[in-house]
């Protein structure tokens, strides 16, 4: 054992005390928290439970504190987010359920069960393991009261004269050691039977971030109609006002003044046509045609024709995926060529899709300048949300200098 | 000149009709569906078919592919289609064949009924009506890369890309105000220049247009 493991064995033999007073807090708020919520019925607890849930919450978070500086790894709070803030009674009864219905505060107790009982045991296992060798290396010295009281034994030695005190020291060396070997490991192992009760499930993880994907749908969708709203508002129904007012001008010219007619009347055609650009293009930024009539692989080779960039495109679909699947791909994959195209000046681009592992994936890689970034980038952002819509993913590899290959990852069935 | 018609939409099926009956047209069938187009274009054979993309069943490309599942039967059947939108891809489908007898036009060209009357008798007639906007679209990617175009001045360019609507050689004279001897000297030297060989005269317009859509 050499000096470096001999420091650490001795810290870690300090380390686990206070989980001996963390352990007391947390059985006296174990029996508080259920009192309080026995009381519930009697309305009493909806008073108390809130407060005691600040309580137990920042008791049990020291736990998560300890846990995180001995395994070097944070453990995330797991609570749902609170409720607005409202006052009075309404108010707390909306804190009591909100407390009550979130899976970790039954986790949190039982963690306040485990951990005075089996965590203190592993914690403090070290420092008894060292006190207790100690006490066996001191044996020698004091051994003659404790053999004149009677029957009395070191582990297995019983202790009645001077040789077996001997045994008992060289017993106690190696119980001193043990507890500094162990030390660190113990600690660790209570780091992870805290991480076990205390961090977030899978499950708890995955709904915080399909809540969190879904209201980012939700409000760009929102922003989407609103766009559209406004471009049809202000462009092509604005134009076919013009056009009627145009026609009834016309109408009442032409028996007084034919060619003015004439002029007026191709003026309208130029505006209806103008009119139909407009839809056009309205159109293909919601569900692009070719996509509608063929699907993401054509609707992709469509897209690199209509690109400056050289852009080669193998699709390898064994089917179609959603609808909605389909165009997160089809636009993220159109977003990906654009940027491109803004930043990288590639001398070409290739384009793959290919399904795997019930996944929908797309590639994009360009040889241009690389050093693309999501976090300075707005475009790579928005493909990150429209795929995060539908559980999806975005790796990103671009080193300054480049290449730079995007990779989009959309779970789904294939029809 | 016989025409066979496919358009879902009442309104437009039946005014494209009439506007075709008043340029002294002879409309055969008129239909609404994908596979009543392909079983009346093979039993009837026309002069020219102008065809919707978008058809029922599906609604999707059906009219495209009715019209290509046709000339495969019949080849260089003379097929004008029409679109709410011009894609590329479809243009290169559609000229894949390199015979000619293809128009690929914008719905709202039938606005300008002479213009479009005219692009339908080009059709007819063996040659091709690239919509403007297909054609702007394939100068707009050519002019970023190093390909055949990048050889050609820029009044061939001008001229290649009327070419490429389908216009004759009188009609681009007119347009860019040359002689229509001016025009034929630019266009042999784009045929040289894109390396086209001189055969088949009326086919190299449409192998032009090809050179670029690859």
């Amino acid at each position: 054992m050499n000096k470096l493991n001999i420091r650490t064995g001795l810290g870690a033999v300090g380390k686990g005390v206070p989980v001996l007073g963390l352990a007391i807090a947390e059985l006296v708020l174990f029996c508080l928290f259920l009192t309080a919520v026995s009381l519930v019925g009697i309305g009493l607890g909806v008073l108390l439970v809130p407060a005691l849930a600040v309580a137990v919450r920042s008791v049990v978070n020291a736990s998560r504190g300890t846990a995180e500086r001995w395994s070097g790894r944070a453990i995330e709070e797991p609570y749902l987010p609170a409720p607005a803030p409202e006052p009075g009674l309404k108010g707390q009864w909306q804190r009591t359920h909100w407390v009550l219905t979130d899976p970790a505060t039954w986790r949190d107790l039982a963690w306040m069960l485990v951990n005075p009982v089996a965590g203190v045991v592993v914690a403090l296992l070290p420092l008894a393991l060292v006190v207790g060798g100690i006490g066996g290396i001191l044996m020698p010295a004091i051994y003659r009261p404790i053999a004149d009281a009677g029957t009395n034994y070191y582990l297995w030695v019983q202790i009645s004269d001077l040789t077996s005190a001997w045994y008992c020291a060289a017993l106690g060396v190696a119980v001193l050691a043990a507890g500094l070997v162990t030390g660190p490991a113990l600690l660790r192992a209570h780091a992870s039977l805290a991480r076990t009760l205390l961090a977030p499930t899978r499950t708890a993880q995955r709904v915080r971030r399909l809540t969190h994907s879904r209201s980012e749908a939700v409000s760009s969708s929102a922003a989407e109609l609103r766009r559209i709203e406004r471009d049809l508002h202000d462009g092509a129904q604005a134009r076919l006002v013009a056009l009627g007012m145009n026609l009834g001008v016309a109408e009442q010219l032409l028996s007084k003044d034919p060619e003015a007619v004439r002029a007026i009347l191709a003026d309208t055609r130029k505006a209806s046509a103008a009119a139909l650009t407009e839809l056009r293009d309205l159109v293909r930024g919601i569900h692009p045609p070719v996509l509608a009539d063929r699907g993401l692989a054509d609707a992709v080779r469509a897209l690199a024709m209509d690109s400056p960039l050289d852009v080669t495109v193998n699709a390898d679909l064994p089917g179609r995926p959603d609808a909605p699947v389909e165009s997160a791909m089809y636009f993220a994959v159109a977003e990906a060529l654009a940027n491109a195209a803004k930043h990288a000046a590639p001398d070409s681009v290739s384009i793959d899709l290919w399904y795997e592992a019930g996944a929908l994936r797309g590639q994009v890689i360009d040889d241009g300048r690389g050093g693309a970034d999501p976090s300075r980038g707005t475009g790579l952002r928005g493909i990150e949300r429209r795929l995060a819509a539908f559980d999806g993913l975005l790796a990103i590899n671009s080193k300054p200098g480049g290449p730079t290959t995007l990779t989009m990852e959309l779970p789904c069935a294939l029809s | 000149m016989r025409v066979v018609l496919a358009e879902d939409l009442f309104l437009l099926r039946d005014g494209l009709v009439r506007l075709l009956e008043s340029y002294d047209f002879e409309v055969v069938a008129a239909v609404d569906t994908g596979p009543a187009l392909l079983q009346a274009l093979l039993e009837h054979e026309p002069d020219v078919a102008v065809v919707d993309v978008r058809l029922p069943p599906t609604f999707t490309d059906e009219g495209l592919r009715a019209a290509l599942e046709a000339r495969r039967q019949v080849p260089g059947l003379p097929v004008l289609v029409l679109s709410q939108y011009v894609e590329q891809l479809y243009a290169r489908e559609l000229l894949a064949d390199g015979s000619g007898g293809i128009g690929y036009l914008l719905k709202d060209r039938v606005f300008d009924p002479d213009g479009f009357v005219d692009a339908v008798r080009r059709v007819a007639a063996g040659g091709t009506a690239m919509d403007p906007d297909v054609v702007a679209k394939l100068f707009a990617k050519e002019h970023h890369r190093d390909g055949p175009l990048s050889r050609l001045t820029p009044r061939e360019r001008e001229v290649l890309g009327l070419m490429a609507e389908g216009r004759s050689n009188a009609a681009i004279a007119q347009e860019l105000v040359i002689t229509e001897r001016a025009v034929i000297k630019h266009t042999s030297n784009i045929f040289t220049k894109l390396d086209l060989p001189v055969s088949e005269a009326d086919n190299r317009r449409v192998l032009a247009v090809l050179a670029y859509l690859r």
